[in-house]
């Protein structure tokens, strides 16, 4: 009864899905440090931006830690090495993405301790704004919660707007994923700490971190630390799909809509995801570089399932031997199950915005599940899309492939593909892939 | 009233209203009259009437209408036989403008049977749809997916197929509109004019042993071609053989002999692409298993 009071005043978004979430199997499981591989990859495109520049050559030494690619310009951010030892070369490599890229390839020192060498102290609280967002850039730090978005180009906000509130995103609505779960429980004074940096950076008066309401450990782990004139605070929200949205949680926290097309800036927010946050915290003050992250290794295909500290460029292969990946053929997928992407080689790196690795069992193609029917307009999509689209007039246009009137009449670009439409469809007609198509075709006729 | 006179009346009335109607449409006519060479609709009557778009019109007509204020040459029509070229030639007396045949040609010949797969794709089978789940399972990246998103997006029936998932182009069909070049999204159509007989059937920028990992019929960028060919009319940029077509006339079957994977052709009149002799012979005839 208590519960069913409370969820009716939890805030959320309207429309969404309730998918099984599926967290069991790691949320528990303390944050543990992988070995390094013996091949260390380090694509020059991570991130959202322009690719690094190489520092480096072939033969060259490098220490963990050590600057191995810089900026390309305000729009791109630097490189570092995730382990100490010889630069193999600079190489085209597969990605999980597709095209290959060119990638920094590291042959790790056996013997050598790992230890981070580089960096320096720094006294942030003095810094003002300008320099504290260089030095973010000088981290390498993009947004760990997927979209691999450059965080001090977030941060830098237009001198015509001025932030009120910095909103940070510890909802982490994706199934199996745990590490924003875990991030808040263990490294919760390095995440207050980035909090405080992200504050003075922005000018914010306030910060709210929105954490569902399926993770109320983590929620009292942060309350503890806080009395009741810090300026930040936690929000509760509902356990929902896709409450992790940066949008939508600031309808959500705040009541504010971000308009059609536009940034949180424009409605005074700044929205970041709590492990980038936790990573700045630990970095900022030491000057440091971005070389590992949280990674949850999860699904039924694991024997060990759980959540690593994984050396940045880390191949794929090597990440699933040690969780105890029993090799068959299976679905790989980098991120959440909703909107990650399937890798399609384990060769591939772990870049920074990964923050998952599932290995989920294989469909069987050309079963009855899989059978695409007509749409029966049930709209079960209408309901399900958190921004108020119709998916079922769009996958119709999509299906006479009128690419520019889902764009111009039907806000497909507010589409964040996050795959609630396909969910619920009854039919089981794939329409966020029809919208993906449909904006890699738009994408292209425009460029 | 008797009922004639109420059928006088309305018929008068009817009639009048027709009267009068008539009068302004007859009026309206004159007035808002514009004046249409007829000969746009002789000459639209001689084109193709596919609106493929091929000559860089909207369609059909509007190309008619550049014929006739010469902006354009009646040998742009690629669809048109060059009999109906000549023919609107001749009614507008105008030259035909000699534009040699284009036809699309593709830079991949990765079948199912020389190239691996290394991940199955489920799901649309459509090219584009595969390219976006991470690159559609090809190990070579660049290489064709064989879904047939050309086949279908072909108005012209010139683009089928084959049994390893290979779009071969019927040549004699091909008007050169470019809908393949558009819809394919590993960008492995052209539009060549027929001259360039020296192909490069292979995009891969990958370096020797990598490439030749993913596909028997790859170009390893070993530079025979180039160190064969005449100065300059082949150079290997990033790993790959590039042809430079303004030294086309120079251009000879001695460039392919030695290549070792074939990925360097000879595009013959009559046999279609033709491998050199030091190309190693494929024999396999059923499509690689995945790995």
């Amino acid at each position: 009864m208590m519960g069913l009071f409370q969820s009716l005043f939890t805030k959320t978004f309207a429309h969404g899905i309730h998918p099984p979430t599926s967290k069991g199997q790691t949320h528990q499981l303390p944050i543990r440090r992988m070995p390094f591989s013996d091949l260390i990859t380090v694509p020059l495109s991570q991130h959202f931006g322009a690719p690094s520049k190489p520092l480096v050559h072939k033969g060259q030494e490098v220490v963990r830690g050590e600057p191995i690619a810089e900026a390309d310009g305000f729009m791109s951010v630097p490189m570092h090495a995730p382990v100490t030892g010889v630069v193999v070369g600079v190489e085209l490599t597969p990605t999980a993405k597709g095209p290959k890229t060119e990638a920094i390839i590291i042959k790790t020192h056996p013997s050598a301790s790992q230890k981070v060498m580089y960096g320096s102290e720094y006294d942030w609280q003095n810094a003002n704004a300008e320099d504290l967002i260089h030095e973010i850039q000088n981290t390498g730090m993009v947004g760990l919660g997927g979209a691999g978005f450059p965080s001090h180009v977030k941060m830098q906000v237009p001198e015509d707007h001025q932030i009120d509130t910095l909103v940070i995103n510890g909802c982490e609505c994706e199934p199996y994923l745990t590490t924003d779960h875990r991030l808040m429980l263990e490294m919760t004074d390095s995440l207050l700490l980035g909090i405080r940096i992200a504050l003075k950076i922005c000018g914010a008066k306030k910060a709210i971190i929105g954490i569902e309401d399926n993770k109320m450990d983590a929620v009292a782990a942060i309350r503890e630390r806080l009395d009741k004139s810090d300026p930040i605070s936690v929000g509760v929200v509902k356990t929902k799909y896709p409450q992790g949205s940066e949008k939508l949680l600031i309808t959500a926290l705040l009541g504010r809509e971000v308009p059609s097309g536009g940034l949180p800036f424009q409605v005074g927010v700044v929205v970041n995801n709590v492990a980038t946050l936790a990573q700045l915290g630990e970095l900022i003050p030491e000057r440091q570089g971005l070389i590992e992250r949280v990674v949850t290794i999860a699904g039924p295909g694991v024997a060990k399932p759980g959540n690593y500290m994984v050396p940045l460029g880390t191949p794929l292969r090597f990440a699933l031997e040690h969780a105890g990946y029993f090799g068959d053929a299976s679905r790989l997928v980098l991120g959440g199950p909703m909107m990650g992407n399937t890798a399609a080689s384990l060769d591939v790196p772990i870049t920074k915005p990964v923050s998952g690795i599932l290995v989920l069992e294989p469909t069987e193609s050309n079963s009855e599940q899989q059978k695409i029917y007509p749409c029966i307009h049930c709209s079960h999509c209408l309901e399900a899309c958190p921004v108020n689209l119709n998916p079922s007039q769009l996958g119709r246009l999509a299906a006479k492939r009128e690419y520019e009137v889902m764009a111009s009449q039907y806000h497909l670009n507010d589409c964040f593909e996050c795959g609630s439409c396909s969910y619920v469809c009854p039919s089981n007609i794939p329409l966020v892939q029809y919208f993906r198509i449909a904006k890699s075709v738009n994408r292209e006729r425009s460029s | 009233m008797s009922s004639f006179e109420s059928m006088l009346i309305a018929a008068s009335f009817m009639g009048g209203l027709g009267l009068l109607l008539a009068i302004v449409l007859a009026y309206a006519n004159r007035r808002l009259f514009v004046f249409e060479d007829p000969r746009i609709d002789e000459v639209d009557e001689m084109l193709p009437h596919s609106n493929c778009g091929a000559c860089g019109t909207p369609g059909c007509r509007p190309f008619a209408e550049k014929l006739i204020d010469g902006s354009v040459t009646p040998g742009q029509c690629t669809v048109n036989s060059s009999e109906m070229n000549i023919a609107i030639a001749d009614f507008l007396g105008v030259d035909v403008g000699n534009i040699e045949k284009q036809v699309a040609r593709l830079a991949c010949a990765g079948g199912s049977h020389v190239a691996y797969t290394r991940a199955s794709y489920e799901g649309l089978k459509t090219c584009r749809a595969a390219a976006l789940v991470s690159g559609g399972g090809k190990g070579c990246t660049w290489a064709c997916l064989g879904l047939g998103d050309c086949e279908v997006s072909c108005d012209f029936d010139a683009i089928h197929l084959n049994k390893f998932g290979l779009p071969i182009v019927d040549v004699d069909k091909c008007t050169a509109c470019g809908d393949c070049v558009e819809v394919c999204p590993k960008s492995l159509f052209s539009l060549e004019p027929v001259s360039r007989r020296l192909w490069v059937a292979c995009k891969s920028l990958d370096n020797a042993d990598e490439a030749e990992a993913d596909c028997d019929v790859t170009c390893n960028a070993c530079g025979r071609c180039a160190a064969d060919a005449p100065e300059g009319l082949i150079t290997i940029k990033n790993n790959l053989a590039v042809v430079d077509y303004d030294k086309n006339d120079l251009s000879s079957r001695v460039a392919i002999e030695r290549c070792p994977t074939g990925a360097i052709v000879w595009l013959d009149e009559v046999n279609g692409p033709v491998k050199g002799v030091g190309a190693k012979k494929v024999i396999r005839r059923e499509p690689l298993p995945r790995g």
